[in-house]
This record gives structure tokens, C-alpha cells and sequence, in this order.
């Protein structure tokens, strides 16, 4: 009995250390951006490369957001990020309902097409609805960005439909005899029972858009209307030589995703739990 | 029977804006792209049919022969990589040890930092002269690679940045783990199994619809590899990070060539067909679900 509790002991120390080094390996990168940040010029192209700066450069973040309008990009990113939360908000939950709830002919293979949407490659795509949006001269506005989000998205409406089949048809059948409409029945039972499903299916949407590259990257070229995620690289372009400038600038851009994970990564872990429980 | 019918209605209409978005961003898409693919188009002027012409030319298009070869080593690296550094931190996370939500929490943030952030960062991590890891390989006497510089090196070095992003992978399996009965651990141990075996007879099989759900996703991930090689690399050094996405990104909107750029997305939607396909079929062998 003793030298099992002995063994167990060791193997937890074990796993502290090994979750120690993957910790820092996963860090590293983080800590050298932010090193780098307050690196005075000298100090980048030195060898060995020092670790850490003699003296803290703020001044750096002051020639970052001079050369790189964070904010003119932070709000871009905001607009089209706000924009897709609420069109899957709209559409995911009241596809998924009628999926889940309701009967009407024709909604299985619906359903399962599109489930089967969701192993098609984006890229397939890509080029049709590029095509229809710049027909419908949307090029270089944030719609083509928003106006799917308001069209349903396979993952969330699967994700939403488990949630809502785990209701009991019952109670929406008990409000049906009381003379409550459709529309009421959902508004007012269906979807505040399901919020905590819904605040994940934000969540979720809100890292796609506001992550997405590739989205802006084909539809956005006036650069008044690029989001962070076109401005960060860009500036990589311009100032690649500054690197303590460039990491200063990538440092203001992991801010708000940091406050935003502190803020919600109970949700978020969960929510991905969640998924993998359903999935 | 009015009101069933009513009820009926009512479930289209609500469904009615997912209905829209499978028929408007998906159905149509994918059979005009086919069209597309067989058609010369430039945006500006109307298709002209072509017959499987592009086809035949991506065959005699060192570019697309390099980019294809390019994302097939992503593919084979990218996935089975990201398998081994999912299911090895899961095991990790897993565990019940005092603080652990911490450890999960920091593994998890990389994959939250947007990937254009994530990118620009990692290119000065691996910088050849004055990036940390050979900073830190030269303090202990390694003289480390050139990394993204170096020809050979560089699609090791994005797939390698990539792992950074492994968190919710591994979320997803230590999720399918926690419901494994310990009591089946404890009964392998009285047994005499040692940790492979266990791992082998018991975690997998408990793991295996993620395994199968995980290379699905991530298979089709990594043939649209993209974001990473395009901010870090551009497809250089002399194309040697050329991704498919890349070169259909370069095609359809740099030269738009909508038609050749068609072809080669249906060739990475047929090479995504046939593997789901595979994985499927051959999930039956080794994937348990629940007794």
C-alpha cells in the first residue's frame, strides 16, 4: 500500500515537470515577442542574442502604433467580428430548432446535407462567391464577410440542434395546448434555455472572424478597410527590419485576445469539450 | 391536421436562412466551380469552355506539380504530427493534479492568438541569426538550422510553428479520456500492463472517434494550408513552401485565371473525397463505439 502511494507520488512529479517544459515551450514564443518589444535597435542584431533588453523601450510601442493604426484596423476587425457573432446568432439557433423540434418534410436530408457540408474543402468555394459578390459590387465592403454568418453555419447549427434535442419535446408541446405561438414558443422557452450554448457558438464565431486571413485577404484591397489581420502582416512588410517596432505592434494585437480569454476561457474550454462529447 | 400543417411552415421558414446558405454558399458554388474548371474566365469576361484543358495543363505546370508535392508533405507531416503532440499533451492534461487547469489554459491560449499574430511572431522565433531557438541552440553549442531560410527546411519549420496551435486538439482528447472508468486502469495494473499496453487496450479505443473526427478535419485542413506559409514565407525560398491554397490564391486573384484556379481547388475537393472516404471505410477496423 505504501510503496503504491510512494509511486504515485513520483509519477505525479513527473507529470508536474514534463507540464512544466511543455508550459514554457508553449510560452516561448510569447516571451520573445514581448522581449523583443522593448529591445533598443542595437540589441536585435546582437550575437548571442540577449534575452532580455538592458532597458525597457517603450518608445517602441510609441513608433508601433505611429507607423501601424492599431485602432483604425482594431475597429475594421470589431465591425466585421460583431457583424458574423450576430448573423450566427440569428441563423444558427433557428435553423436548429426547427431541425430539432419541429417536423416538416424534407428536413432530414437537409440537415444531413448540411452536415456533409462541413468536409467541404473551403477553398471549392472560394472562387464561385467571389464571383457573386464582386457581381453584386460588394468587393471592399465588410458584407461578403457578414452576410454568411446571417446564412447558417453547419458546425454551430449541429452543435445548437444537440443542445435543443436534449429539451423535452413536452414542454414545448405544453406551451402549444396554452395557445402559444411558434415564435413565442422559441423566444421565450427554447431560446433562453439554450444560452449557454449560445454564448459558446459566440464565442467560437467571434475567434473565426476576428482570426479569419484569407476572407479579407480576397475581398478587402482598400486599406482603410483592412482589419488587423490584413495590417499586422503588412506592416511586416514595410517595417521588417524593425523588429522591436514589429513585435511591439503584435504585442497590442495579443492584448484583446488575451483580456478576451481571461474573460471567457471557462466557456471556451467547455465549449470545445463540449464539441468533442457530441462529435 | 391544419395546424400539423401550419407547424410545417413554420419549421421551413425557420430553417428557411440555413436552407438559403446551403443552396447560395455551398450547393451552387460547388457545381459552378466545376463549370468554372473546365472554362477559360476571367471575371471580366464570360466563361468559354475549354473542355478539361486546365487539367491537362496542372500536369505540365511545374508550379502546380511543386505546390501539389508541397502540400502532400504537409499532409503527411502535418496531420500525424499534430496527432502525437494532441493525444501526448492530453495525456498530460488529463490528469488530476492540484493547479492543472492552469497548464490547460496555457496550452490552450497559442490557438486563440490569431494566426497572423501567431505567424509574425514565430518568423522572428526562428530566425536564423538573431531568433531565440538558435539564440538558445548556440548557448548550449547546437549551430541550429536556417529554418524558413533554408530551402529544405523551411515546410518542417511552418509545420513545426503549426503545433503551437495543437490546444483544442488536445482539449478534444483529454475531453474523450475523462470518461474512461478507472476502474479498468486499475484492473490493467493488478494484471501486470505496463503504460503502452494500457495506453493500446484502453485510452485508444475510448479515443478513437475523435482520432477519426480529428483526421477528417485536420487532413482537410492541411490541403488548404495557407494562412502560415503565405504571411511567413510567401511560398519561398524558391517555392519551396508553395502550398496549394497559395498558388490557387495566386491564380484566381492575382492573375485571375478563375478557371485554371478551379481545377486545382476540385483537385484538392477530390483528394478530400477520397480520404474522408478511406477514413470512413476504414474507421469500421478500429474505431470502438460505445458498447
Amino acid at each position: 500500500m505504501k510503496s503504491k502511494k510512494k509511486r504515485f507520488k513520483i509519477s505525479t512529479v513527473i507529470s508536474l515537470i514534463l507540464l512544466i517544459i511543455v508550459t514554457i515551450i508553449y510560452m516561448l514564443p510569447f516571451f520573445w515577442m514581448v522581449s523583443t518589444s522593448f529591445k533598443a535597435d542595437y540589441e536585435l542584431y546582437e550575437y548571442p542574442t540577449p534575452l532580455w533588453p538592458d532597458k525597457l523601450m517603450f518608445e517602441n510601442y510609441k513608433h508601433a502604433v505611429t507607423y501601424f493604426p492599431f485602432f483604425k484596423y482594431f475597429r475594421n476587425s470589431i465591425i466585421i467580428t460583431a457583424g458574423s457573432v450576430i448573423g450566427v446568432l440569428f441563423s444558427c439557433p433557428l435553423a436548429a430548432y426547427s431541425f430539432a423540434q419541429l417536423k416538416w418534410k424534407g428536413r432530414d436530408i437537409i440537415f444531413y446535407s448540411l452536415i456533409a457540408t462541413m468536409m467541404l474543402p473551403n477553398f471549392v468555394t472560394l472562387i464561385p462567391l467571389f464571383v457573386i459578390f464582386s457581381k453584386l459590387n460588394l468587393v471592399n465592403t465588410f458584407w461578403p464577410l457578414i452576410i454568411p454568418s446571417f446564412l447558417g453555419q453547419p458546425f454551430f447549427i449541429f452543435l445548437l440542434r444537440q443542445f435543443f434535442l436534449s429539451l423535452p419535446t413536452s414542454l414545448f408541446d405544453a406551451a402549444r395546448i396554452d395557445g402559444a405561438s411558434e415564435f413565442q414558443i422559441y423566444t421565450k422557452i427554447a431560446l433562453p434555455l439554450t444560452k449557454p450554448a449560445l454564448l459558446v457558438v459566440g464565442l467560437f464565431q467571434f475567434l473565426a472572424s476576428w482570426n479569419d486571413y484569407l476572407g479579407p485577404l480576397i475581398y478587402l484591397t482598400n486599406e482603410n478597410k483592412y482589419p488587423l489581420s490584413l495590417g499586422l502582416p503588412q506592416f511586416l512588410n514595410q517595417y521588417g527590419t524593425h523588429w522591436n517596432w514589429m513585435m511591439a505592434a503584435a504585442t497590442i494585437t495579443v492584448i484583446p485576445v488575451l483580456i478576451f480569454f481571461i474573460l471567457t476561457q471557462k466557456q471556451l474550454i467547455e465549449g470545445i469539450k463540449f464539441s468533442g462529447s457530441k462529435g | 391536421m391544419t395546424h400539423r400543417k401550419k407547424r410545417a411552415w413554420i419549421g421551413v421558414l425557420f430553417a428557411l436562412p440555413a436552407i438559403l446558405g446551403l443552396v447560395i454558399l455551398k450547393i451552387y458554388p460547388i457545381i459552378v466551380s466545376g463549370f468554372y474548371s473546365l472554362t477559360e474566365y476571367h471575371i471580366t469576361v464570360s466563361p468559354e469552355w475549354v473542355g478539361i484543358e486546365n487539367y491537362k495543363n496542372l500536369f505540365s505546370d511545374p508550379l502546380f506539380i511543386k505546390s501539389f508535392s508541397n502540400t502532400m508533405y504537409y499532409l503527411v507531416l502535418l496531420v500525424p504530427l499534430g496527432l502525437v503532440v494532441g493525444i501526448c499533451l492530453a495525456l498530460l492534461l488529463v490528469k488530476d493534479i492540484k493547479g492543472i487547469s492552469f497548464f490547460r489554459s496555457m496550452v490552450y491560449l497559442p490557438s486563440i492568438v490569431p494566426v497572423y499574430a501567431f505567424a509574425t511572431v514565430a518568423l522572428w522565433f526562428f530566425n536564423p541569426y538573431f531568433g531565440l531557438v538558435n539564440g538558445l541552440l548556440a548557448r548550449v553549442g547546437i549551430n541550429g538550422p536556417l529554418w524558413v531560410a533554408d530551402e529544405s527546411w523551411v515546410k518542417f519549420t511552418l509545420v513545426l510553428a503549426a503545433q503551437w496551435g495543437a490546444g483544442p486538439t488536445a482539449l478534444l482528447f483529454m475531453a474523450s479520456m475523462k470518461d474512461i472508468p478507472r476502474e479498468l486502469y486499475e484492473a490493467a495494473t493488478l494484471e501486470g500492463a505496463n503504460a503502452w499496453q494500457k495506453f493500446w487496450r484502453i485510452t485508444f479505443p475510448f479515443i478513437s472517434p475523435v482520432t477519426l473526427y480529428y483526421l477528417i478535419t485536420s487532413s482537410i485542413q492541411a490541403l488548404q494550408f495557407f494562412d502560415m506559409p503565405n504571411i511567413m514565407t510567401g511560398g519561398g525560398p524558391n517555392n519551396a513552401s508553395l502550398s496549394l491554397g497559395m498558388y490557387i490564391y495566386r491564380h484566381a486573384f492575382r492573375y485571375t485565371n478563375m478557371g485554371y484556379a478551379s481545377a486545382m481547388s476540385w483537385i484538392i475537393f477530390i483528394i478530400a473525397l477520397i480520404l474522408s472516404f478511406v477514413l470512413f471505410r476504414t474507421s469500421m477496423k478500429w474505431v470502438f463505439y460505445g458498447e
